[in-house]
């Protein structure tokens, strides 16, 4: 690792001002950044820890949950809130990473990082969350821009994470047999914002919807109307792990799977 | 250089590291406890484990400096003042749950937050499933597997006390 | 006294858990030295380049640095030396070019050390080493043994014409030939060992430290066998007389025989030290490691079975090209032969059979012993091609196993290929595997499976391992330049408790524990009045370690031999003190008692005598009691058994998983059960994760794909379901314990197992064989059609 320098201010205009600095880093858990940082793929000039800025806890109303940017992967597993009004969003979080990342990694991190891999993207674009920053509310269909990349600006931080409470919706998850990250994670939900299904994990481009599954399920809410459905292997990643068909065939193999979960 | 305070097994202590200082640097290198293992570089193998604040995290992903403030138990500080050990510790022996002993201490330390976070009990899949975070070379996690399902009953009677 | 037994066939629990259940372990990298120094190894990126200069101005001056060395000066230092040399056909050496410490000139795998960078603090030589430009001009690489076999392919050694390291065989050729000429049929398979990385969970590292008042440098090292370590970088890298250079091998944290072999870290550190006047640590990380410690397996065979018309096995062919990667590790050479054809025989009474090995060079870290070495390989190749047998001849896989075995009435065997087995039963092994696998259920849970819409498989593995090496004699006949015998010396202690000095050592395997509980049996000490001390080479007169499931039949039976020597001068003092004749003397149960009366001596009151020796036959006897001895095998010793996996498909994924393992095994004598069974289950697991998940996979220009744990597939907990291990033991007849070893063959017998079983679970979609691993991605290729290509 480089040596930066490093600040957890208290307060989130002081983390703002941090974040304008050149090459400044914000740090949620950390999951992600410092094994990046371990590996030197990164030099920060300084790290900002958010952790002191009170932007952890889950707000459940009647429409939506609302989930700290700060809070951990295990806080929402276990919360029987979001187990209540959106147990396939609990689920998410309970099976991302292992006991100890779920320990230290942060909604707002995994969102921030947008690693094409990650579990929680699919989650934001299939409920059609709005994902609030100091600065603005952004819809995650305009969030999400591509691997390792979103719309967020360099001092921006993200505040909260607001999710509109399905009638239906379920994550499924393929993992890569060694790394354990999401190899195809589908998120299928039928809520107010119709019906969406969104997959992680395989895509180059990172997380994206299967307007395939959408319009079939939105007619017809079954893992029966996805049968022989499939995504296009054109942009599907491809590695050691599996080709770009392979995926493309388990996309179609995990959405049904997905919609049989939520019943 | 900046300054971490935080208190390790009951005590605490203030030591000058680097930003880049990782928390398993800080255990190993500045306060001693060589009982916490490196042995990856990539947050898989779960050798490095230790609690912060009663939660099991990866000590080789996080800095030292994240730590400050917090409450750090190492597989050091398991046992009791008297010697006792912890029952996962004396399962482990039991059931014959170690070999090298590299990944014991956090195999150990994960299994005791994953039997503590489960009090109504877990079946052995269950167990193999929250041991994701953890490897180990040499058991097969045969015996880890029994040991922690064996603790289980030990540590909920305890806490229960 | 022992109120619980804990002798010989007791699981007694473990003494070396105690320190590290509670975080007392000493680990390599849990040592520091004084003024220690830390060293970084700047690495090829490149897997085979001319270097065109190296300039390390940059770094010299950046924080903290102390020294950077390159290959020019290790110049007076020789290379990594190779322990075993194999012979072409014609009888020439093989190729054998130098390893240097640092790469000189060229590079040759990526991961190769090129330069050494040694600063205050660990980050600081990192920081420096990444300010190191070094030029580099790419020659074409070669990862696959076939490509750097072609020809016209460049040379990784200009004295390795074609890369060849050597082109071996062994058996007879000519009755082979005829076997095949005679054949109702010839079963025919090409199949590859998959590429393998061990990673024992610690990370090698080791400290160089020199005290300039006495001129002694030590080395502390993560190593299964410090004195081989101490002979082999001292007499041949170093030039450092043994009585000036100690190496400790404190607690290891797992080996798997990666680390056995010299390592140039270790004599950089050791050099440096020296040069530098202060310790210097080195410490892999893991991404290191995947690049530096030496890789397992990566046989290319074509194998045949010539049949008669019943299907009786009448001979054998195997051809194989072993990648030995980009230099000769420590044993390299030895394992793609003497520990892989001269075990083709498995447990048939095959009559011919002939093999040739061609070993080559090729721009991949080098190739070396990992858990079975050669073994392995030996018994998926012969239980896949019996497999393959019955798939083209329809013959069912027990029952044409059971015709082909060697019978129990056949021992001593003298095999086709060499080696002479001494004792088995295979038929009991494969009976009791049978009944605890509920083999005859099979067809009830496969049904079960189908109508769940998994595809449910069965595969049978009988095989069968050598062991225990070995008798120096024969090996050195065959090539290795090191004897491998084993040594023990028991000590006495004036009150009576005994310590136990053994040249083996444990990572893992319980010797502590284990040795203790022969000490307990053979001298009646209660256990915890034992110590056993292992891995420092100055306290420990000599040994050649732990690898082959050697410890207990070599270095056990060492430990008997001394312990012989101790009860035999226990009696003469006994004699004595009783008034008694030596021929009457007995002792049982830790008491020297005249036979037939009630005069009896404790052995406490014995060991108290031979160092108070006030009363005592000083004319006769030497004071003391304390004893040596070298023990050297008169053969291998020959574990077997029979493996049997159940395995389920999801066929819209390809996931497969083992559902049932049941492994039933002939170790030979068991002296802690608790101990053996955890070694089985650990073997097996690695077995399965050879079979389903770990693959080592270079890319098209040599780059390491599987280079991390994040690509890399180590079995984890919910990868494996519980093992079930039996035992149906014959015993050794070569050493006075009877003991064979356990410490591979769950690695050895479980793969073919596991294979057989997917195998068996695809026969509907006409598959006849495939390589390991059967990932998800190739069987669900396999299940769509892409069978041809995935079995090529």
């Amino acid at each position: 690792m480089y040596n930066f320098d490093y600040q957890k201010p208290g307060a989130l205009a002081d983390a703002v001002k941090a974040l304008g600095a050149d090459d400044a880093k914000a740090l949620a858990g950390g999951m992600t950044l410092i094994p990046v940082l371990k590996q030197r793929l990164n030099h920060p000039s300084v790290v900002v820890d958010l952790a002191k800025l009170g932007l952890s806890g889950i707000t459940v109303t009647g429409d939506s949950v609302t989930i700290g940017a700060m809070t951990t992967h295990a806080t929402v597993a276990a919360s029987a809130d979001v187990k209540r009004a959106i147990p396939a969003l609990a689920a998410l979080a309970g099976g991302i990473g292992d006991n100890q990342v779920r320990s230290r990694g942060t909604i707002g991190g995994s969102l921030a990082n947008n690693d094409p891999a990650a579990c929680y993207p699919s989650a934001a674009l299939a409920l059609g969350a709005t994902i609030t920053t100091n600065k603005r509310a952004i819809k995650a269909d305009d969030y999400f821009t591509g691997m390792f990349t979103t719309a967020l600006a360099a001092d921006e931080v993200i505040i909260s994470v607001s999710f509109p409470i399905p009638a239906k919706a379920a994550y499924v998850k393929f993992k890569q047999p060694a790394s354990r990250y999401a190899m195809v994670g589908v998120f299928v939900a039928k809520g107010p914002a119709g019906v969406r299904v969104a997959v992680t994990g395989s895509g180059q481009g990172g997380v994206f919807r299967f307007t395939a599954a959408e319009a079939a399920l939105a007619s017809n809410w079954s893992a029966a109307a996805l049968n022989g459905l499939s995504v296009s292997a054109d942009n599907m990643m491809s590695d050691i792990h599996g080709s770009a068909v392979y995926r493309a065939h388990l996309v179609g193999v995990i959405a049904k799977r997905a919609v049989t979960a939520a019943g | 250089m900046p300054q971490v305070t935080l208190t390790v097994n009951g005590k605490t202590s203030s030591v000058e590291v680097e930003a880049r200082t990782l928390l398993v640097e800080l255990l190993r290198d500045k306060l001693g406890l060589t009982g916490t293992h490196v042995g990856c570089d990539t947050s898989q193998c779960g050798a490095c484990v230790v609690h912060i604040d009663g939660n099991s995290v990866k000590s080789c992903t996080m800095l030292a400096l994240q730590a400050d403030g917090t409450q750090v138990t190492t597989i050091e500080g398991l046992a009791a003042a008297d010697g006792t050990l912890h029952p996962m510790q004396e399962m482990f022996r039991e059931h014959h749950a170690l070999q090298c002993g590299f990944c014991t201490p956090g195999m150990v330390m994960s299994a005791i937050d994953l039997v503590q976070k489960n009090p109504q009990g877990l079946s052995q899949d269950e167990i193999r499933h929250g041991l994701e975070g953890n490897l180990c070379r040499c058991t097969g996690y045969h015996n880890i597997v029994k040991a922690i399902d064996a603790s289980q009953s030990l540590m909920h009677a305890k806490a229960a006390e | 006294m022992n109120a619980v037994f804990q002798g010989i066939g007791a699981s007694v629990r473990r003494t070396e858990d105690l320190r590290f259940i509670s975080g007392k372990g000493n680990y390599t990298d849990d040592i520091n030295r004084p003024g220690q120094l830390y060293t970084i190894f700047k690495r090829s990126d490149r897997p085979h380049a001319k270097i065109t200069g190296i300039d390390s101005a940059a770094a010299s001056a950046m924080p903290g640095v102390v020294a950077i060395f390159t290959a020019a000066d290790f110049a007076g230092v020789g290379g990594l030396p190779c322990g075993w040399q194999i012979h072409n056909k014609d009888g020439s050496p093989m190729a054998e070019p130098k390893h240097p410490i640092l790469a000189d000139g060229k590079v040759r795998h990526v991961g190769d050390p090129v330069v050494m960078v040694i600063a205050e603090t660990k980050q600081q030589a990192r920081d420096a080493a990444e300010a190191l430009a070094i030029g580099y001009e790419d020659l074409p690489s070669y990862s696959v043994s076939r490509d750097a076999l072609a020809a016209g392919a460049a040379a990784v050694h200009d004295d390795a014409p074609g890369n060849l390291c050597y082109d071996w065989h062994i058996g007879d050729k000519d009755a082979t030939d005829a076997a095949f000429a005679k054949a109702a049929r010839v079963v025919k398979l090409d199949l590859l060992n998959s590429r393998l990385i061990a990673n024992p969970m610690e990370p090698r590292s080791a400290i160089g430290d020199y005290d300039r008042t006495t001129d002694m440098h030590t080395l502390y090292t993560t190593s299964q066998n410090p004195h081989v370590i101490r002979l082999l970088m001292g007499a041949f890298v170093l030039g450092i007389p043994e009585h000036k250079l100690r190496v400790v091998a404190p607690d290891v944290g797992g080996g798997f025989g990666t680390k056995i072999f010299h390592y140039a870290e270790e004599a950089a550190v050791t050099w440096a030290a020296t040069k530098l006047n202060r310790a210097v640590k080195w410490t892999s990380d893991r991404s290191e490691a995947f690049i530096s410690d030496a890789h397992g397996r990566d046989h290319d065979s074509h194998a045949e079975m010539a049949l008669d018309a019943s299907n009786n096995f009448l001979g054998m062919r195997v051809s194989t090209m072993a990648n030995l990667g980009a230099y000769l590790s420590t044993f390299g050479p030895a394992v793609p032969t003497y520990l892989y054809a001269t075990l083709l025989a498995g447990v048939y009474k095959t009559p011919a059979i002939y093999c040739e090995v061609k070993a080559v060079f090729t721009n991949t870290v080098p190739v070396d012993a990992y858990r079975g070495a050669g073994r392995p390989e030996a018994s998926f190749l012969v239980e896949r091609l019996v497999d393959a047998v019955c798939h083209d001849t329809g013959a069912d896989p027990v029952a044409l196993r059971r015709q082909n075995f060697i019978p129990r009435d056949a021992f001593p065997y003298q095999t086709p290929v060499a080696v002479q087995y001494d004792s088995g039963d295979y038929f009991a092994t494969l009976e009791t595997a049978l009944k605890n696998a509920d083999y005859a259920g099979f067809p009830a849970r496969k049904a079960a499976a189908a109508a769940k819409g998994k595809l449910r498989g069965i595969g049978v593995s009988t095989y069968l391992e050598a062991c225990g090496i070995a008798p120096s004699k024969l090996v050195g006949q065959l090539g290795a330049r090191a004897g491998l015998y084993e040594v023990a010396n028991i000590r006495v202690n004036p009150t009576g408790s005994v310590t136990v000095y053994t040249g083996t050592h444990s990572h893992g395997q319980g010797h502590e524990t284990t040795f203790a509980q022969l000490v307990v049996d053979q001298l009646g000490v209660p256990h915890n009045q034992v110590q056993i001390v292992h891995g420092d080479t100055d306290r420990i007169p000599f040994g050649m370690g732990t690898y082959g499931s050697r410890s207990l039949a070599v270095g056990g039976s060492a430990m008997v031999k001394a312990m012989d020597k101790i009860i035999t001068k226990g009696k003469k003092i006994a004699a004595h003190l009783l008034e008694a004749s030596v021929e009457d003397i007995e002792f049982k149960d830790g008491n020297f008692s005249v036979a037939g009366t009630d005069r009896v001596k404790t052995f406490g009151e014995i060991a108290l005598t031979a160092y108070v020796p006030h009363n005592y036959p000083i004319e006769t006897l030497e004071p003391g009691l304390d004893e040596t001895a070298f023990y050297d095998p008169a053969n291998f010793t020959f574990p077997g058994g029979c493996h049997i996996c159940e395995v389920e498909i999801d066929p819209d994924t390809g996931v497969t998983k083992v559902v049932q393992f049941v492994a039933v095994d002939d170790v030979g004598r068991v002296i802690n059960p608790m101990i053996v069974e955890g070694q089985i289950q650990g073997g097996v697991a690695q077995g399965i994760g050879q079979a389903l998940l770990e693959h080592a996979v270079y890319d098209a220009q040599g780059q390491l794909l599987s280079g991390s744990f994040m690509d890399y597939t180590m079995p984890r907990a919910d990868n494996l379901s519980n093992i079930s291990v039996g035992t149906e033991n014959t015993l050794c007849t070569h050493n006075p314990l009877g003991a064979k070893g356990c410490g591979e063959v769950g690695a050895i017998g479980s793969p073919p197992a596991v294979i057989n079983a997917v195998v068996n679970a695809l026969s509907a979609y006409g598959v006849r064989h495939m390589n390991m691993p059967a990932s998800a991605d190739k069987v669900w290729n396999i299940i769509n059609g892409g069978h041809r290509v995935a079995a090529a």
